[in-house]
């Protein structure tokens, strides 16, 4: 249902705006209905500015995202408005989401205005706490209150609350877990996987592989902005073809064994080669040939429901 | 015996009365042992890392005895600590990344920094570029600002200066929560390279992310509601836990091979209570499935094997 096809985001940097960043190239993939995609890589490597171009918060620089069939990027008005109500978004930092002066119920209150705004008191104030009941919280404990006074748990799924209220289809769910303490973020990922099941999709996005491990079907690793790997979970976790995904793979702090000795070049040198594969300078397997560093090499796809971009496959 | 903390208590002084933030802390470390200090936000993990090296208001020295190398810190008082901060005990804070001043180059930091230890910038340079050289920082950030370092970069350089006088302990805090995993990892070993290389004796690493703590830490120390829950060697805390909270919070982290629909995880129920007025006995009382009628009371911080110690009446009495 929602289809991203060879999109890319370029940023005009330096004082004129004279140099160009690729944050994102020519990104392909789908996210089916009821489905958890993953989107897993390292700060810089463009997965937020996926994330935030399909909540048309940034502009597309190429290509096409399509949400059933729509070009997004054509939306206005009274259509964009019925596309926010079917996709929303719950970022990485939920303190910074709200106004400390204000309560923490006001993102539902806008919501009323927005998208409700001939409802009853009655009818929103049932909807309000089934919505807060759907993710766990006690409805009582939580309303009238200040952000200060709530945790971070609280205020993490009371964001969730208010994506629910408008019956939404497709949540982009940015790092929303890495602010929260052990404890708590088992409460909010059970959430997610639990409203999955009822039909909503997710984009997963997260640098914690565990973490997308246990909710995902499918995964998609990015690496300075480009797909290097994507497919089933279970297929892209446990027989990594890219040397990317396996070096990721060995960094993760497990606790069934200790980081053993990954011989990988961890900083990245400004890139030489530009026009090749975008792993080079870091890859530890690469037989470091001419084609690795000339050409670029596409997703192919290795098994079924498995691709990589590697020159070596 | 390189440090050692004795029924430290530090309270945060509110309108509302005292805030128990850090109610009674007995431990030692070791020379070259590298501690992980790990427990939920606001389980005072950061208040006990901070009380040994910079008490500042709103906190409040209540009572305890701190000893380094055989000497006493005096840390209720800030003016006294000087002589010990950065020398002999030094921090990498939380926010490294904003820990560096903006306006400054690093080196004319770096030297500022060394002249309030009335210690020459010229006479340490060769040592602190041959530091560099170790975490992989070209000496051109000596001439560079703060700003024109990545993250990973700025909290390498915070490492360098914390370790620069070979402290006798170091106390990491959160180092590796706002780093990717390679990055993570990367900081994580330069931690333990510092240890092997003798620039700090011994290293206290607070972090909420225990599968960290089991790659690098020799011994894990859990939190929980301002007190010590369970102490012990990396391995027994990771996989036999005594504890009930230990219990429960290693089996709440999520593992690669763990999926949601074959094994659900479940969090831990409930919230820590509040240290405006904690409840009496045992803190974790209301939230343990296994509490009884003695939780009612407070239980002591007890050793239950070699090095091993816990704070629970249930673990005591199948001992017994």
């Amino acid at each position: 249902m929602l289809r991203l096809d060879g999109v890319s985001k370029v940023y005009k940097v330096g004082t004129f705006g004279g140099k160009e960043l690729h944050a994102v190239r020519d990104v392909s993939f789908d996210v089916k209905d009821g489905e958890v995609v993953s989107l897993i890589g390292e700060s810089g490597s463009g997965k937020s500015t996926i994330g935030k171009m399909i909540l048309r918060l940034i502009s597309i620089s190429s290509g096409t995202i399509s949400f059933d069939g729509v070009d997004i990027s054509t939306l206005k008005g009274d259509a964009l408005k019925e596309y926010y109500r079917k996709v929303q978004g719950v970022f990485q930092d939920p303190f910074s989401s709200y106004n400390p002066i204000f309560k923490a119920d006001r993102v539902f209150t806008m919501i009323r205005e927005e998208f409700y705004p001939g409802i009853k008191g009655q009818e929103w104030g049932d909807k309000l706490q089934d919505s807060l009941r759907a993710v766990g919280l006690n409805p009582a404990d939580v309303l009238n209150k200040f952000p200060h006074q709530l945790s971070g748990g609280q205020l993490q799924r009371f964001l969730v609350a208010r994506a629910l209220l408008l019956d939404i289809e497709f949540l982009v769910a940015d790092e929303i877990i890495s602010m929260l303490d052990a404890s708590r973020r088992m409460d909010v990922l059970n959430l997610l996987a639990d409203l999955k099941s009822t039909g909503l999709s997710i984009l997963f996005i997260t640098h914690d592989l565990s973490l997308g491990y246990y909710i995902s079907e499918r995964v998609v690793i990015l690496y300075r902005g480009r797909v290097v790997e994507m497919g089933s979970t279970e297929k892209v976790y446990f027989n990594p073809l890219h040397p990317y995904t396996s070096m990721l793979m060995a960094c993760v702090p497990r606790l069934d064994e200790k980081w053993e000795e990954v011989d990988v070049e961890l900083r990245a040198k400004e890139s030489e080669f530009a026009r090749g594969c975008v792993y080079y300078e870091r890859c530890p397997l690469a037989v470091k040939d001419e084609r690795c560093a000339r050409e670029r090499p596409p997703l192919v796809e290795a098994e079924p429901d498995h691709l990589v971009a590697c020159g070596r496959v | 015996m390189s440090l050692q903390v004795e029924n430290l208590r530090v309270y945060y002084q509110t309108l509302r009365g005292d805030v128990r933030a850090l109610d009674g802390a007995t431990f030692t470390i070791e020379d070259g042992e590298i501690m992980g200090l790990a427990g939920e936000s606001g389980c005072g993990k950061t208040t006990l890392g901070h009380s040994l090296i910079a008490l500042t208001p709103p906190m409040r020295f209540v009572e305890g005895r701190v000893t380094l190398d055989d000497e006493e810190l005096p840390v209720w008082d800030m003016e006294r600590m000087n002589d010990f901060r950065f020398k002999r005990i030094s921090i990498i804070p939380q926010y490294a990344m904003n820990a560096m001043n903006p306006t400054r180059k690093i080196g004319k930091m770096t030297s500022e920094l060394l002249e309030s230890r009335k210690v020459e910038y010229k006479s340490t340079l060769p040592e602190l570029k041959r530091r560099l050289d170790l975490v992989e920082l070209t000496h051109d950030v000596l001439s560079m600002y703060p700003i024109e370092l990545s993250g990973g970069m700025k909290q390498r350089m915070v490492m360098v200066l914390s370790t620069l006088l070979n402290p006798s302990l170091l106390i990491a805090d959160e180092v590796t929560s706002a780093l990717d995993v390679s990055t993570q990892k990367a900081v994580s070993e330069m931690l333990v390279g510092f240890r092997d290389r003798e620039f700090v004796k011994s290293l206290i690493v607070i972090t909420h992310d225990i599968s960290i703590l089991y790659q690098i830490a020799d011994s894990i120390l859990i939190m929980y509601a301002g007190q010590l829950a369970e102490k012990g060697p990396t391995d027994a805390i990771i996989h036999s836990p005594r504890h009930p909270y230990t219990k429960l919070l290693i089996s709440a982290l999520p593992k690669v091979g763990v999926k949601y629909a074959e094994r659900k995880l479940e969090g831990i129920p409930g919230n820590p209570p509040q240290l405006l007025d904690p409840p009496v006995g045992c803190r974790f009382r209301d939230r343990c499935p296994v509490a009884f009628g003695k939780c009612l009371e407070e239980p002591p911080f007890m050793e239950v094997e070699k090095d091993h110690f816990v704070a629970c009446w249930k673990e005591f009495e199948r001992n017994a």
